[in-house]
């Protein structure tokens, strides 16, 4: 399979609480190993999975921060983050547990409007 | 035009798959080309064949199954979150022990791999869910 399409995974939900967030990783991954162009997008309560210092001990569930930094290993590196997002629950990307693309909603819209595979969960 | 679909949320709790059927049908009736439905999270309840509504209320998987036998829609459950939730068929039974299966006809349980083909070979791919 040698069509390389570019991928956005959308992630709109925070880290625990729901399956989405870990279950979504579990496509960026498999996306990469199928050598795609993949890019993830952090909006809403999103950007609270790449919250620096998970614990989740508490509520017996496993923890996925550390997959956030294997990302580069899997070659993906681009990360965005809707900054009004981040604004409104008191965020900078200074407590984000990886580096990542702060961006305006309307820049996040025009790089959405350039893939060919948008998958939001 | 070929189509891929994605379901993400199960049956009954969620009109996700409702409105997957009724644009799946509609597409078909159409003429398009649906390459694919993908089965993800809790998407793959709409999969086992023990579901029992009340008679007067729609069978979602009963709904799911017969569009797939009359078109040969390709239904695929993702075997990671199907085993998550206790959706089996014979292979995966055998494999991890288990003393039954509930995949329902038309189904087929299959990796993630198969959503990431499903994206690209499709011309657009439309997701159900929240």
């Amino acid at each position: 399979m040698s069509t390389i399409k570019k991928f956005m995974f959308v992630n709109r939900k925070a880290p625990y609480g729901t399956i989405y967030a870990l279950e979504s990783l579990e496509v960026v991954l498999i996306a990469a190993a199928f050598d795609q162009d993949c890019s993830m997008a952090f909006l809403d309560d999103g950007v609270y999975q790449l919250k620096k210092g998970h614990q989740t001990k508490g509520i017996e569930v496993k923890g996925f921060e550390k997959t956030f930094g294997a990302l580069e290993d899997y070659d993906v590196e681009k990360l965005y983050v809707d900054q009004e997002s981040l604004a409104a629950r008191g965020l900078t990307a200074e407590d984000l547990c990886v580096p990542v693309e702060v961006m305006s909603r309307a820049e996040l819209g025009k790089l959405m409007d350039e893939q060919d595979v948008v998958l939001s969960f | 035009m070929k189509f891929s679909i994605v379901v993400n949320e199960g049956p009954y709790t969620h009109q996700a798959s409702d409105s997957a059927y009724h644009f799946t049908k509609a597409l078909l009736a159409k003429g398009h080309e649906v390459f694919r439905v993908f089965f993800y999270h809790d998407g793959v309840n709409n999969a086992t064949r023990l579901t029992t509504p009340p008679q007067d209320d729609r069978n979602i998987v009963n709904r799911w199954s017969k569009l797939a036998q009359g078109s040969e829609l390709d239904m695929v459950v993702c075997v990671a979150a199907a085993q998550r939730r206790g959706i089996v068929d014979e292979g995966e039974a055998k494999r991890n022990g288990k003393d039954s299966t509930n995949l329902a006809p038309g189904f087929r349980i299959s990796g993630l791999g198969q959503l990431i083909e499903a994206g690209i070979q499709a011309d657009r791919i439309v997701v159900f869910g929240d």
